[in-house]
């Protein structure tokens, strides 16, 4: 096996950007203070991470102190979930979200619906799409959070969530407005500058920063019930000695990035439209990816060959892609069968998703094998 | 033809007189730099209005308006839509424009006013076209002339049709650059900020000063109060900033002067190290956040004292202000959070148990002549470091 790694699943992780990894490194050997520490060693960790919320601000257009550290997108849903809605007592007991979000938005959804509260789960329409109106007419006086991500891990759809917000607010001007934006952060253009947009879930290791930390954004005078109790750092919002190699990490891999962003994004569509070109007239292929989607993320159907075989497959020749959601290894994929796809076409989805580094020599290789796969492998029945 | 532009009217820019061209001047040069950032954007003046317009593609146009909001010299500005004098294009773009209110709202009315007469449709059938097929597109609404939520205007001008969105509400006062240039002095509390606000409002272009006596107050406190002087620029565009290293004439004071005078003391050298900076850099005022009664050294006396070292205005804006007022404009300008940051700054450092509240002329002239000055004044000011405070991202 000595093929170069292709590495097409960078939206279950991506590699760690050189720039990333010198900050932690820095904010490990030198700049190790406490940052909150009185003294100069403090003082300096603490402007690292002044620094990294700064880059974080110029991507998402918000203030220094709406942007708190946490160790994951998981956490972050967690915390604006969860803790907005045990801030917000009084504003209602209905939270509505979509069929669609990852598990660490429908798991805490699932369990604030234990202790009595009413969850509406919003469907798409018959074309796959999520409407601002539908929203507008789900929310009621009673209506305390709505939570909706920006863009599907699986699929790439594209939520309209700025307008989601705008038709939420019109409605209930006291209804909190979360997103997962975390398959959207860094890649797709979303400020939240100028919108109704409360809370906003992102995470590092998604865009070339380590693991272990993310953030949430909380809109000024948005209310959040912390989940940890401690030592007050971040205001009290979400103690715990502040990570600082991680977090300088994270500011420097959105400090790398968000110059390219454009530049990525029409990279990523001519990309992905290279691989439709090579995959639609192959009759063993269904392309589950739409236009309009995410240009990073591409969705496709093997015809009876189980995603799973697939995916191993195409391992031995250091290939990497993933089957629907890397989080939930194996179980079927709620968000396939949410856009009404047949179990066939959900048991065999594919989803490849591109990086900064990946070429369309890396695509060619992936066809040629995927297409050996389709001939030499044996089919379900 | 159809874009972006945003439209100042003449009732609208707050200076009138015989002054107006020349104040006119710099409020486009204002406007210009404050959005050079975003890209290029054309300002032009014609038929009684301003109007600003992207110049190239792909412009944070949302961005754009957030800066102008903070540009003095406006006191409300529209955004509007700009499309060809083609009934059809005007009735699919306002249909189009207005897709992130009108399904929301529950009434409207269109109203139309043509200012170029070679239209074929009066403005009552402009009204009637475009009422109607907004009325079709977004058939829950209803049409209410007197109290409308949602008013749509269409100007049918020389260069095209314009679809207005709402009027903005813009930060009133006078453009930054044409009262002249002052000094304020920031020590880093809720109030300086906004008494910098204010008089940079009245079209004060500013410096700023500030003491600092380590290791008495910190690197943190230093970077709480340029913090404080970036979000002033959002307003007041740049700012030189000038950081008087104060230790040794702390201590001295400490050391030679009687303790309910040393608040006294240490604001009239601070007035004199402020005077002899705004001397070199053709600062023609000095600007300070005191509110009458507020502290021990804000009292009448206290002021006389002070101010009896200077030779220059000091304007104190927040004179006849209660807390809660200078808090509100605070949180308005968004420095309130940081002013309340809990870092020693040089006021309270050295802070007499007792201060005297109604101090004696001369009784603080002859305890300042106890120690020479001087030579500590003129080290400061050699060694005051100046940085230039520009908040454009």
């Amino acid at each position: 096996m000595n093929n170069k790694e292709i590495y097409l699943d960078n939206s279950a992780t991506t590699k760690v950007c050189q720039k990333s990894i010198d900050a932690v490194l820095n904010a490990m050997q030198n700049d190790y203070g406490n940052a909150t520490s009185l003294h100069r060693k403090g003082f300096e960790a603490e402007k690292l991470i002044i620094n990294a919320k700064k880059e974080i601000c110029k991507a998402l257009m918000c203030n220094e102190n709406e942007i708190f550290f946490t160790s994951g997108a998981t956490e972050s849903n967690n915390m604006a979930i969860i803790g907005s809605v045990l801030a917000n007592k009084r504003r209602g007991k209905k939270i509505i979200t979509t069929v669609i979000e990852h598990s660490s938005v429908l798991e805490p959804t699932k369990f604030l619906e234990s202790m009595g509260y009413e969850i509406v789960r919003i469907k798409p329409n018959e074309n796959g799409e999520f409407l601002p109106i539908d929203f507008f007419n789900a929310v009621d006086d009673n209506t305390v959070l709505v939570s909706t991500m920006f863009v599907n891990n699986e699929t790439g759809t594209i939520l309209p969530v700025c307008e989601i917000a705008k038709a939420v607010k019109a409605k209930n001007k006291q209804t909190i407005f979360h997103t997962d934006a975390v398959q959207g952060f860094l890649k797709m253009p979303l400020k939240v500058k100028n919108t109704d947009i409360d809370l906003l879930s992102f995470s590092g290791h998604k865009i070339y920063a380590p693991k272990g930390i993310g953030g949430l954004y909380i809109k000024k005078g948005t209310k959040i019930q912390p989940l940890l109790y401690g030592g007050g750092q971040q205001n009290g919002i979400r103690v715990g000695t502040d990570s600082v190699p991680l977090i300088s990490g994270l500011g420097q891999a959105v400090a790398e990035i968000l110059p390219q962003r454009e530049k990525l994004l029409s990279n990523y569509k001519e990309l992905k439209n290279y691989l439709i070109s090579m995959l639609e007239n192959n009759d063993n292929v269904i392309i589950n990816s739409k236009q309009n989607d995410a240009p990073y993320i591409v969705n496709i159907s093997v015809k009876k060959i189980r995603s799973e075989i697939m995916l191993h497959y195409l391992e031995q020749f250091n290939i990497y892609v993933s089957s629907g959601s890397a989080c939930s290894k194996g179980a079927n994929s709620h968000v396939l069968s949410a856009f009404g796809y047949s179990k066939d076409r959900v048991d065999t989805a594919l989803r490849i998703s591109f990086s900064k580094d990946t070429t369309k020599e890396d695509l060619e290789f992936f066809v040629e094998k995927l297409n050996d796969g389709i001939n030499s492998l044996a089919k379900m029945k | 033809m159809q874009k972006e532009v945003i439209m100042i009217k003449n009732g609208e820019i707050a200076l009138k007189g015989l002054n107006r061209k020349s104040f006119e001047d710099v409020l486009v040069k204002n406007i210009k730099w404050r959005l050079k950032t975003l890209g290029k954007f054309s300002v032009t003046r014609a038929q009684s209005t301003m109007y600003i317009e992207p110049s190239e593609d792909g412009i944070d146009f949302e961005e754009a308006v957030e800066r102008l909001q903070k540009v003095f010299g406006i006191a409300a500005f529209t955004r509007a839509l700009v499309v060809d004098k083609d009934v059809d294009t005007i009735k699919q773009q306002a249909v189009n424009y207005m897709k992130d209110t009108l399904p929301y709202a529950k009434t409207f009315k269109v109203t139309a006013k043509r200012a170029d007469k070679k239209f074929p449709l009066q403005s009552p059938e402009i009204q009637r076209e475009i009422g109607g097929v907004l009325l079709q597109a977004y058939p829950h609404l209803k049409v209410d002339v007197h109290n409308p939520e949602v008013t749509v205007t269409i100007e049918i001008r020389d260069f095209g049709a314009y679809i207005h969105a709402e009027q903005i509400k813009g930060a009133g006062g006078m453009p930054v650059g044409t009262s002249g240039k002052a000094l304020v002095m920031i020590s880093g509390g809720i109030d300086s900020p906004v008494a910098a606000y204010m008089m940079a409002k009245r079209g004060l272009q500013l410096h700023a000063i500030h003491f600092v006596s380590p290791p008495y107050t910190s690197d943190r406190a230093l970077q709480k109060v340029e913090t404080l002087c970036e979000k002033v620029s959002e307003y007041a565009g740049k700012i030189n900033f000038h950081i008087v290293p104060f230790t040794k004439i702390q201590e001295a004071i400490r050391d030679n002067c009687p303790e309910e005078l040393f608040t006294i003391i240490m604001r009239r050298l601070m007035m004199e190290i402020s005077m002899r900076v705004a001397e070199e850099n053709d600062l023609k005022a000095l600007i300070t956040g005191e509110s009458l009664g507020q502290v021990a050294s804000q009292t009448i006396g206290a002021i006389a004292t002070t101010d009896d070292v200077c030779t220059i205005p000091v304007f104190r804006p927040l004179i006849g202000m209660d807390k809660n007022e200078i808090v509100e404009i605070s949180r308005k300008i968004d420095t309130f959070e940081t002013s309340i940051l809990p870092y020693e700054d040089c006021c309270t450092v050295f802070t007499p148990k007792h201060p005297k509240t109604k101090p004696d002329l001369q009784t603080v002239r002859d305890a300042q002549a106890q120690f020479d000055f001087s030579q500590l004044i003129d080290e400061a000011i050699r060694d005051t470091e100046v940085k230039v405070i520009r908040t454009l991202s």
